[in-house]
Protein backbone atom coordinates (compact mmCIF):
# COMPACT_ATOMS: atom_id res chain seq x y z
CA UNK A 1 0.00 0.00 0.00
CA UNK A 2 2.79 2.54 0.47
CA UNK A 3 4.05 2.02 -3.54
CA UNK A 4 0.39 3.26 -3.73
CA UNK A 5 0.53 7.22 -5.91
CA UNK A 6 -0.55 9.93 -3.93
CA UNK A 7 -3.57 10.55 -5.70
CA UNK A 8 -4.86 7.22 -5.29
CA UNK A 9 -4.05 7.41 -1.71
CA UNK A 10 -6.56 10.73 -1.23
CA UNK A 11 -8.68 8.46 -3.26
CA UNK A 12 -9.25 6.26 -0.61
CA UNK A 13 -8.76 8.68 2.40
CA UNK A 14 -11.82 10.44 0.57
CA UNK A 15 -13.82 7.11 0.85
CA UNK A 16 -12.68 7.16 4.38
CA UNK A 17 -9.75 5.20 4.78
CA UNK A 18 -7.60 6.38 7.60
CA UNK A 19 -4.49 3.63 6.64
CA UNK A 20 -4.45 5.33 3.24
CA UNK A 21 -4.01 8.51 4.99
CA UNK A 22 -1.99 7.90 7.72
CA UNK A 23 0.42 6.57 4.71
CA UNK A 24 0.06 10.35 3.64
CA UNK A 25 0.39 12.12 7.42
CA UNK A 26 3.90 9.94 7.09
CA UNK A 27 5.17 10.90 4.02
CA UNK A 28 4.50 14.50 4.81
CA UNK A 29 4.96 15.13 8.43
CA UNK A 30 8.57 16.16 8.11
CA UNK A 31 7.67 19.29 6.03
CA UNK A 32 4.86 19.29 7.84
CA UNK A 33 6.33 20.03 11.50
CA UNK A 34 9.87 22.63 9.76
CA UNK A 35 6.93 24.58 7.94
CA UNK A 36 4.95 25.32 11.29
CA UNK A 37 8.40 25.76 12.89
CA UNK A 38 9.02 28.35 10.52
CA UNK A 39 6.05 30.37 11.86
CA UNK A 40 5.69 30.11 15.30
CA UNK A 41 9.29 28.79 16.04
CA UNK A 42 8.55 26.87 18.98
CA UNK A 43 8.93 22.72 19.28
CA UNK A 44 5.86 21.34 20.84
CA UNK A 45 3.17 24.28 19.12
CA UNK A 46 5.16 23.32 15.78
CA UNK A 47 4.48 19.63 16.39
CA UNK A 48 1.06 19.84 17.71
CA UNK A 49 -0.07 22.36 15.21
CA UNK A 50 1.10 19.97 12.59
CA UNK A 51 -0.88 17.03 13.78
CA UNK A 52 -4.06 19.71 13.97
CA UNK A 53 -3.64 20.39 10.58
CA UNK A 54 -3.73 17.28 9.79
CA UNK A 55 -6.91 16.49 11.34
CA UNK A 56 -8.40 19.08 9.79
CA UNK A 57 -7.52 18.39 6.46
CA UNK A 58 -8.87 14.53 6.83
CA UNK A 59 -12.36 16.44 8.00
CA UNK A 60 -12.05 18.60 4.75
CA UNK A 61 -10.29 15.31 2.58
CA UNK A 62 -13.63 15.02 0.31
CA UNK A 63 -13.14 18.79 -0.94
CA UNK A 64 -9.69 17.76 -2.45
CA UNK A 65 -8.91 17.72 -5.95
CA UNK A 66 -6.99 14.22 -5.71
CA UNK A 67 -5.22 15.05 -9.01
CA UNK A 68 -3.53 18.19 -7.22
CA UNK A 69 -0.32 17.81 -4.50
CA UNK A 70 -1.64 17.17 -1.30
CA UNK A 71 0.82 19.18 0.81
CA UNK A 72 -0.30 22.57 -1.22
CA UNK A 73 -3.79 21.65 -0.02
CA UNK A 74 -2.51 20.88 3.58
CA UNK A 75 0.35 23.96 3.58
CA UNK A 76 -3.20 26.47 2.95
CA UNK A 77 -4.66 25.01 6.11
CA UNK A 78 -1.50 24.77 8.31
CA UNK A 79 -0.64 28.86 7.65
CA UNK A 80 -3.84 29.61 8.50
CA UNK A 81 -3.67 27.49 11.62
CA UNK A 82 0.10 29.09 12.56
CA UNK A 83 -1.70 32.96 11.93
CA UNK A 84 -4.47 32.10 13.99
CA UNK A 85 -2.52 30.77 16.68
CA UNK A 86 0.22 33.59 16.62
CA UNK A 87 -2.44 36.42 16.51
CA UNK A 88 -3.55 34.66 19.91
CA UNK A 89 -0.30 33.87 21.51
CA UNK A 90 0.46 37.69 20.89
CA UNK A 91 -1.81 38.92 23.31
CA UNK A 92 -0.05 36.51 26.08
CA UNK A 93 2.90 36.46 27.97
CA UNK A 94 5.17 35.29 25.74
CA UNK A 95 5.51 36.49 21.98
CA UNK A 96 6.89 34.24 19.47
CA UNK A 97 9.37 37.12 18.15
CA UNK A 98 11.39 35.86 21.31
CA UNK A 99 13.85 33.68 20.29
CA UNK A 100 13.21 30.29 21.18
CA UNK A 101 16.72 28.19 21.61
CA UNK A 102 14.82 24.73 21.42
CA UNK A 103 14.14 25.47 17.99
CA UNK A 104 17.93 25.50 16.44
CA UNK A 105 20.14 22.78 16.65
CA UNK A 106 23.85 22.73 16.53
CA UNK A 107 24.97 20.70 13.21
CA UNK A 108 28.45 20.13 14.37
CA UNK A 109 29.47 17.46 16.79
CA UNK A 110 29.30 18.01 20.19
CA UNK A 111 33.19 17.99 20.63
CA UNK A 112 33.72 21.74 20.10
CA UNK A 113 34.87 24.25 22.98
CA UNK A 114 33.16 26.47 25.20
CA UNK A 115 33.93 29.61 23.32
CA UNK A 116 32.92 28.26 20.28
CA UNK A 117 29.88 26.95 21.00
CA UNK A 118 29.10 30.26 23.16
CA UNK A 119 29.70 31.99 19.34
CA UNK A 120 27.89 29.27 17.54
CA UNK A 121 24.84 30.41 20.29
CA UNK A 122 24.76 33.71 19.56
CA UNK A 123 25.10 33.69 15.74
CA UNK A 124 21.97 31.18 15.43
CA UNK A 125 20.70 33.70 18.01
CA UNK A 126 21.25 36.47 16.03
CA UNK A 127 20.33 35.07 12.78
CA UNK A 128 17.21 33.59 13.95
CA UNK A 129 15.90 37.43 15.26
CA UNK A 130 17.18 38.71 11.94
CA UNK A 131 14.58 36.54 9.92
CA UNK A 132 11.99 37.17 12.77
CA UNK A 133 12.51 41.02 11.52
CA UNK A 134 11.59 39.86 7.82
CA UNK A 135 8.43 40.60 6.72
CA UNK A 136 6.11 37.65 6.53
CA UNK A 137 6.19 36.76 2.79
CA UNK A 138 9.83 36.97 2.92
CA UNK A 139 10.40 35.19 6.25
CA UNK A 140 7.99 32.21 4.18
CA UNK A 141 10.18 31.87 1.17
CA UNK A 142 13.66 31.83 3.16
CA UNK A 143 12.03 29.18 5.42
CA UNK A 144 10.74 26.67 2.57
CA UNK A 145 14.03 27.31 0.58
CA UNK A 146 16.70 27.80 3.44
CA UNK A 147 15.76 25.64 6.65
CA UNK A 148 13.21 22.95 4.28
CA UNK A 149 15.29 22.67 1.21
CA UNK A 150 12.36 22.78 -0.92
CA UNK A 151 12.99 23.10 -4.70
CA UNK A 152 11.64 26.22 -6.54
CA UNK A 153 9.13 24.52 -8.55
CA UNK A 154 7.61 22.83 -4.95
CA UNK A 155 7.51 26.54 -3.28
CA UNK A 156 5.95 27.67 -6.79
CA UNK A 157 3.38 25.00 -6.28
CA UNK A 158 3.35 25.68 -2.68
CA UNK A 159 2.70 29.40 -2.60
CA UNK A 160 0.96 29.07 -5.80
CA UNK A 161 2.68 31.70 -7.71
CA UNK A 162 5.05 31.27 -10.77
CA UNK A 163 8.65 30.18 -10.43
CA UNK A 164 9.77 33.58 -11.87
CA UNK A 165 8.22 35.06 -8.40
CA UNK A 166 9.34 32.71 -6.66
CA UNK A 167 13.38 33.69 -7.89
CA UNK A 168 12.64 37.69 -7.53
CA UNK A 169 10.47 36.96 -3.63
CA UNK A 170 13.66 34.77 -2.79
CA UNK A 171 16.12 37.52 -3.95
CA UNK A 172 14.44 40.30 -2.30
CA UNK A 173 14.30 38.30 1.11
CA UNK A 174 17.88 36.98 1.11
CA UNK A 175 18.86 40.63 0.50
CA UNK A 176 16.74 41.88 3.17
CA UNK A 177 18.11 39.13 5.83
CA UNK A 178 21.86 40.11 4.09
CA UNK A 179 21.10 43.91 4.75
CA UNK A 180 19.87 42.83 8.72
CA UNK A 181 22.55 40.76 9.81
CA UNK A 182 25.15 43.55 7.74
CA UNK A 183 24.84 45.06 11.63
CA UNK A 184 25.67 42.50 13.16
CA UNK A 185 28.57 40.84 11.12
CA UNK A 186 30.20 44.15 9.64
CA UNK A 187 33.18 42.15 9.43
CA UNK A 188 31.67 39.47 8.07
CA UNK A 189 29.32 40.58 4.80
CA UNK B 1 18.79 50.19 -22.99
CA UNK B 2 16.64 50.50 -19.75
CA UNK B 3 14.67 47.89 -20.47
CA UNK B 4 18.06 45.90 -21.31
CA UNK B 5 19.22 46.50 -18.21
CA UNK B 6 16.04 45.59 -16.30
CA UNK B 7 15.72 42.02 -18.19
CA UNK B 8 19.69 41.61 -17.06
CA UNK B 9 18.93 42.51 -13.21
CA UNK B 10 15.98 40.17 -13.31
CA UNK B 11 17.93 37.60 -14.77
CA UNK B 12 20.84 38.30 -12.49
CA UNK B 13 18.21 38.05 -9.50
CA UNK B 14 17.45 34.52 -10.75
CA UNK B 15 20.83 32.94 -11.34
CA UNK B 16 22.17 34.47 -8.40
CA UNK B 17 19.65 32.70 -5.93
CA UNK B 18 20.53 28.75 -8.09
CA UNK B 19 23.95 30.21 -7.75
CA UNK B 20 23.63 30.34 -4.18
CA UNK B 21 21.98 27.07 -3.90
CA UNK B 22 23.62 25.31 -6.35
CA UNK B 23 21.57 24.75 -8.80
CA UNK B 24 22.95 26.30 -11.64
CA UNK B 25 23.16 24.31 -14.70
CA UNK B 26 26.51 24.65 -17.04
CA UNK B 27 24.95 27.05 -19.63
CA UNK B 28 23.46 29.23 -16.74
CA UNK B 29 26.87 28.48 -15.35
CA UNK B 30 28.53 30.46 -17.86
CA UNK B 31 26.23 33.27 -18.30
CA UNK B 32 25.99 33.94 -14.62
CA UNK B 33 30.09 34.12 -14.55
CA UNK B 34 30.36 36.31 -17.60
CA UNK B 35 27.63 38.66 -16.21
CA UNK B 36 29.63 38.83 -13.01
CA UNK B 37 32.94 39.31 -14.84
CA UNK B 38 31.34 42.40 -16.77
CA UNK B 39 29.50 43.62 -13.68
CA UNK B 40 31.25 44.64 -10.28
CA UNK B 41 28.39 45.92 -8.43
CA UNK B 42 27.00 41.90 -9.04
CA UNK B 43 30.00 40.78 -8.46
CA UNK B 44 29.89 42.56 -5.10
CA UNK B 45 26.55 40.87 -4.74
CA UNK B 46 26.96 37.46 -5.13
CA UNK B 47 30.38 37.56 -2.53
CA UNK B 48 27.50 39.35 -0.51
CA UNK B 49 25.10 36.20 -0.65
CA UNK B 50 27.67 33.51 -0.40
CA UNK B 51 28.70 34.70 2.87
CA UNK B 52 25.11 35.17 3.60
CA UNK B 53 24.72 31.29 2.40
CA UNK B 54 27.82 30.48 4.95
CA UNK B 55 26.27 31.90 8.10
CA UNK B 56 22.71 30.31 7.44
CA UNK B 57 24.25 26.77 6.82
CA UNK B 58 25.51 27.41 10.52
CA UNK B 59 21.88 27.31 11.33
CA UNK B 60 19.61 24.44 11.79
CA UNK B 61 16.18 23.73 12.78
CA UNK B 62 15.53 21.70 15.65
CA UNK B 63 14.92 17.80 14.60
CA UNK B 64 12.55 16.07 16.85
CA UNK B 65 13.97 12.65 18.09
CA UNK B 66 13.06 9.64 16.19
CA UNK B 67 10.19 8.68 19.15
CA UNK B 68 8.50 11.55 18.23
CA UNK B 69 8.41 11.06 14.58
CA UNK B 70 7.20 7.01 15.45
CA UNK B 71 4.33 8.62 17.70
CA UNK B 72 3.28 11.37 14.92
CA UNK B 73 0.77 9.15 13.29
CA UNK B 74 -0.58 7.89 16.45
CA UNK B 75 -1.21 11.49 17.84
CA UNK B 76 -3.20 12.34 14.36
CA UNK B 77 -5.24 8.96 14.86
CA UNK B 78 -6.14 9.67 18.17
CA UNK B 79 -6.89 13.52 17.53
CA UNK B 80 -8.85 11.77 14.55
CA UNK B 81 -10.84 9.33 16.62
CA UNK B 82 -11.22 11.79 20.00
CA UNK B 83 -12.82 13.80 17.75
CA UNK B 84 -15.35 12.24 16.47
CA UNK B 85 -15.38 9.96 20.37
CA UNK B 86 -16.77 13.86 21.85
CA UNK B 87 -19.21 14.75 19.13
CA UNK B 88 -20.95 11.49 19.79
CA UNK B 89 -20.43 12.09 23.66
CA UNK B 90 -21.47 15.84 23.15
CA UNK B 91 -24.47 14.93 20.96
CA UNK B 92 -25.76 12.85 23.30
CA UNK B 93 -25.07 14.49 26.80
CA UNK B 94 -27.63 17.14 25.22
CA UNK B 95 -30.22 14.92 23.59
CA UNK B 96 -30.27 13.27 27.48
CA UNK B 97 -30.23 16.88 28.94
CA UNK B 98 -32.61 18.47 26.72
CA UNK B 99 -35.46 14.98 27.44
CA UNK B 100 -34.25 15.30 31.28
CA UNK B 101 -35.22 18.89 31.98
CA UNK B 102 -38.44 18.29 29.54
CA UNK B 103 -39.31 15.80 32.21
CA UNK B 104 -38.58 17.69 34.78
CA UNK B 105 -40.65 20.83 34.17
CA UNK B 106 -43.07 18.76 33.34
CA UNK B 107 -43.23 16.36 36.14
CA UNK B 108 -42.24 18.89 39.02
CA UNK B 109 -43.06 22.22 38.15
CA UNK B 110 -46.81 21.50 36.94
CA UNK B 111 -47.36 19.01 39.66
CA UNK B 112 -50.36 20.78 41.80
CA UNK B 113 -48.86 18.35 44.61
CA UNK B 114 -45.58 20.33 45.20
CA UNK B 115 -45.65 23.57 47.68
CA UNK B 116 -44.25 26.81 45.93
CA UNK B 117 -41.83 27.40 48.34
CA UNK B 118 -39.92 24.02 47.12
CA UNK B 119 -40.31 24.52 43.97
CA UNK B 120 -39.24 28.34 44.11
CA UNK B 121 -35.94 26.49 46.20
CA UNK B 122 -35.36 24.05 43.27
CA UNK B 123 -35.03 26.48 40.67
CA UNK B 124 -32.68 28.82 43.55
CA UNK B 125 -30.62 25.27 43.82
CA UNK B 126 -30.50 24.59 39.60
CA UNK B 127 -29.40 28.22 38.78
CA UNK B 128 -27.04 28.93 41.62
CA UNK B 129 -25.25 25.46 40.23
CA UNK B 130 -25.92 26.43 36.36
CA UNK B 131 -24.65 30.02 37.25
CA UNK B 132 -21.53 28.58 39.20
CA UNK B 133 -20.71 25.77 36.87
CA UNK B 134 -20.43 28.21 33.99
CA UNK B 135 -18.30 30.70 35.69
CA UNK B 136 -15.70 28.08 36.83
CA UNK B 137 -15.62 26.86 33.44
CA UNK B 138 -15.22 30.44 32.11
CA UNK B 139 -12.24 31.16 34.53
CA UNK B 140 -10.45 27.55 33.78
CA UNK B 141 -10.33 28.81 29.88
CA UNK B 142 -9.25 32.02 30.70
CA UNK B 143 -6.17 30.85 32.76
CA UNK B 144 -5.33 28.32 30.28
CA UNK B 145 -5.00 30.77 27.54
CA UNK B 146 -3.11 33.40 29.59
CA UNK B 147 -1.26 31.52 32.12
CA UNK B 148 2.49 31.67 31.72
CA UNK B 149 3.13 29.25 33.95
CA UNK B 150 1.10 26.45 32.13
CA UNK B 151 4.00 24.95 31.21
CA UNK B 152 6.02 24.63 34.11
CA UNK B 153 5.50 21.29 36.39
CA UNK B 154 3.98 21.96 39.95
Amino acid sequence: MTLLTETELIRRSQKGDKHAFGIIVNRYKKRAYFSALGFVHHHERAMDLSQEAFVKTWQAIKKIDASRNFFTWYYTILKNSCINEIRKISTSAKPYSQVDTNTLEDIEDYGMDTLRSIEKDELKQTVWQAINQLKENEREILMLREFQNFSYAEISEILNCPQGTVMSRLYSARKALKEKLTTYFSDEI
Amino acid sequence: MKKLDNISKDRFQALVMKAVDGDLSESEKSTFETLIAQNPIYKKEWEEFKKLKEVTDKVQLYEPTQEEWDMYWNNVYNRLERGLAWLLLSFGTLLILGFATYKFIEEFYLSPNIPLIITIGITAVFSGLFALTLSIIREKLHIRKTDPYKEVQR
